[in-house]
């Protein structure tokens, strides 16, 4: 349930299809999401596909990396290269989890495919000390411009169904993902968004710039 | 908890009744007594305590190991056999002569790979394959226990189990692993002897036996208790076998282990040796054929008072009941790391009785991987040739191995 599709047969994700490698063939957003953990940390990725990240970050920093991942095709692949990973879904199996459980939890491109985002996210808070999560931004120009202007849902590279066979159900933009954190009373810890590339944006633009700039999101949070 | 492969093949017997006991019955019995294989001996000063409030002596081990302990002892491990299996996993069966149940799996270069680990698989309590059970000769009166043998539980499987595991000089097990029955022994491991499993690795199995679990096993005790030729249990003393209630019971135990999937396509509704309907009580169709050849195999090879306790065991079992009805508690600060998989179409233990376990496990903080193998096989596919099955084992014994320093 990670950026890429050509990785996992099934899953409610999947959304942006052309995401840049790094010269070590490691996804970008992936090495964003992971330079953000902490060395010797507990964490679980929450939709960990083919357990990239959690493989990333096992290797890097010797974390204690668990993972949820919803295909069946992504468990196996993740059990066979040795990782801790159950199948189940964000929905359904975040309830069994105690408080604190981890360090961070990880949820990419996952959660405007889950059915219950605002659960969801109080959960991950619940069971994590911090919660990281990437979202597609729906506020970014091209979609509002298909919206706007052409008058169709749109179809991106990056969100890449169409609307009647998307996973997609939930789709927020930076600003309402903001509206929902500080509704769960959370507070935003780092925030930055990422282009087109899978690079970071600067960090010293304001909000409104990102929302419409920002192809993805990505956000750690605190209770 | 039936033979590997058992499923394959469709034999063209039409014989309506089980027969009398044969040669290969009395090869069953003579390993229930005098086993072939390695037996370790507890005398009175080592009995075993069991769940039923006795302490059961002299008690005798039956087990085989194949590969080498390592010089740390740190390379051990110990599978579990499914109820009516034996400690044969990797070996040819003294008794059957077909290899090891579990062949696929363990050996050299296997998943389970005996180049690198040492691994002990043991003739649980209450069976008939050389450890105490029931058809064993009660010293105290020179005649085989029948019903006189006090309940089984899994957890006293499981304690004799590490009492075997001590006589072998080992502290603390490298893994624990077995399906069904077995996957129940592994479970109890990890709560009963938390700091000696490493890693743990139950399949297709439950925290608990389901109340239709328990509803199928009664159906197969209550055949072998209305065959006549059952005794009372006291069968020996009479020179009987309750063959045919035994193949009942067998009969019915064997659809729950297959899936109505696997049933039809390898049987569907076709006739077996004729072309139109007998109008009679004769095996008309190939699945009966099978199930009465499955059962009449099965009375040569497994003693009936064995397959009472053994299932008794099993519809015992609910760890839970043992911490207030919390199974998180029972596993609230194990440092085990657990890989639980289960079947699409097992209906026996179903998907969602293993992710029960996980959840419990997830609750508990543990380490915990699950994976459901998509199959049509039904419960027995934990016996199978399931190549997604063998790379989950390998993936996760592997990585296990390497946490513990046992490969690089």
């Amino acid at each position: 349930m990670t950026l890429s599709t050509d990785t996992q047969t099934s899953g409610p994700v999947a959304t942006s299809e052309s995401v840049a490698s790094s010269p070590a063939g490691i996804r970008v957003d992936l090495e964003v999401i992971a330079d953000l953990v902490e060395p010797r940390s507990r964490v679980l990725d929450v939709g960990c596909g083919d357990g990239a990240l959690l493989a990333l970050l096992e290797q890097r920093g010797r974390v204690d990396g668990r993972g949820i991942e919803l295909s069946q095709a992504g468990v196996n692949e993740c059990v066979a290269r040795g990782l801790s990973v159950i199948q189940g879904d964000a929905d359904r199996d975040l309830v069994h989890y105690p408080d604190d459980a981890f360090d961070y939890v990880i949820l990419s491109q996952t959660i405007q495919a889950t059915r219950n985002p605002k659960v969801v996210l109080s959960e991950l808070l619940r069971i994590g000390r911090r919660a990281v999560i990437s979202f597609p931004n729906f506020g970014h120009w091209t979609i509002r411009y298909a919206l706007g202007l052409r008058g169709r849902m749109p179809v991106t590279a990056n969100l890449s169904h169409t609307w009647y066979e998307t996973p997609n159900i939930h789709f927020c933009t930076i600003r309402d993902f903001v509206a929902l954190a500080e509704e769960l009373g959370a507070s935003v810890e780092t925030a930055f968004a990422i282009n087109a590339t899978g690079q970071k944006m600067g960090m010293k633009m304001p909000w409104w710039f990102w929302n419409l700039f920002g192809q993805q999101a990505v956000f750690v949070l605190k209770r | 908890m039936l033979q590997k492969g058992g499923a394959q093949t469709v034999t063209p017997s039409t014989t309506a009744e089980p027969t009398s006991p044969t040669a290969t019955s009395a090869a069953g019995n003579r390993e229930a007594l005098e086993p072939s294989s390695p037996v370790a001996f507890f005398g009175e000063d080592e009995p075993l305590h069991l769940d039923a409030g006795i302490d059961l002596s002299p008690v005798q081990i039956a087990y085989n190991t194949y590969g080498e302990l390592n010089a740390d002892k740190s390379n051990a491990i110990l599978i579990c056999h499914a109820l009516t299996m034996d400690h044969y996993p990797a070996s040819r069966s003294p008794v059957t002569g077909k290899p090891g149940w579990w062949s696929p799996i363990v050996g050299p270069g296997k998943p389970i790979d005996t180049d690198k680990f040492f691994v002990i698989c043991s003739n649980v309590i209450g069976g008939c394959m050389g450890s105490t059970g029931p058809a064993s000769i009660n010293p105290a009166t020179g005649e085989p226990y029948g019903l006189s043998l006090p309940v089984i539980t899994i957890r006293d499987m499981v304690r004799a189990q590490r009492m075997l595991v001590e006589r072998l000089g080992i502290d603390r097990l490298f893994a624990v692993i077995g399906g069904s029955m077995g996957g129940m022994q592994v479970l109890q491991w990890t709560v009963s002897y938390p700091d000696k499993v490493f890693a743990a690795l139950p399949i297709a199995t439950g925290a608990r036996h389901s109340a239709q679990n328990i509803a199928f096993h009664e159906i197969g005790r209550q055949a072998v208790i209305a065959d006549p030729d059952w005794e009372g249990g006291r069968y020996f003393a009479h020179d009987k076998r309750p063959v045919k209630g035994l193949a009942v019971a067998r009969m019915t135990a064997h659809v729950t282990y297959l899936s109505e999937m696997a049933l039809h396509r390898k049987f569907g509704r076709n006739l077996q040796d004729r072309d139109v309907l007998g109008f009679g009580f004769d095996a008309d169709f190939q699945i009966e054929s099978y199930l009465r050849h499955q059962g009449m195999t099965f009375v040569d090879r497994f003693d009936a008072n064995s397959y009472l306790y053994l299932t008794r065991a099993m519809d015992y079992f609910d760890i839970a009941a043992d911490f207030d009805g919390s199974l998180a508690k029972a596993f609230r600060g194990s440092e085990t790391r657990f890989c639980l998989v289960s079947f699409s179409s097992d209906w026996l233990f179903p998907t969602d009785e293993n992710r029960a376990v996980v959840h419990a496990l997830n609750a508990a903080a543990a380490s915990v991987s699950f994976v459901e193998i998509e199959t049509d096989r039904g419960h027995d596919a934990f016996l199978l040739d399931e190549p997604e099955f063998f790379a989950a084992i390998d993936g996760f014994v592997s990585s296990a191995a390497r946490a513990r320093g046992l490969i690089a």
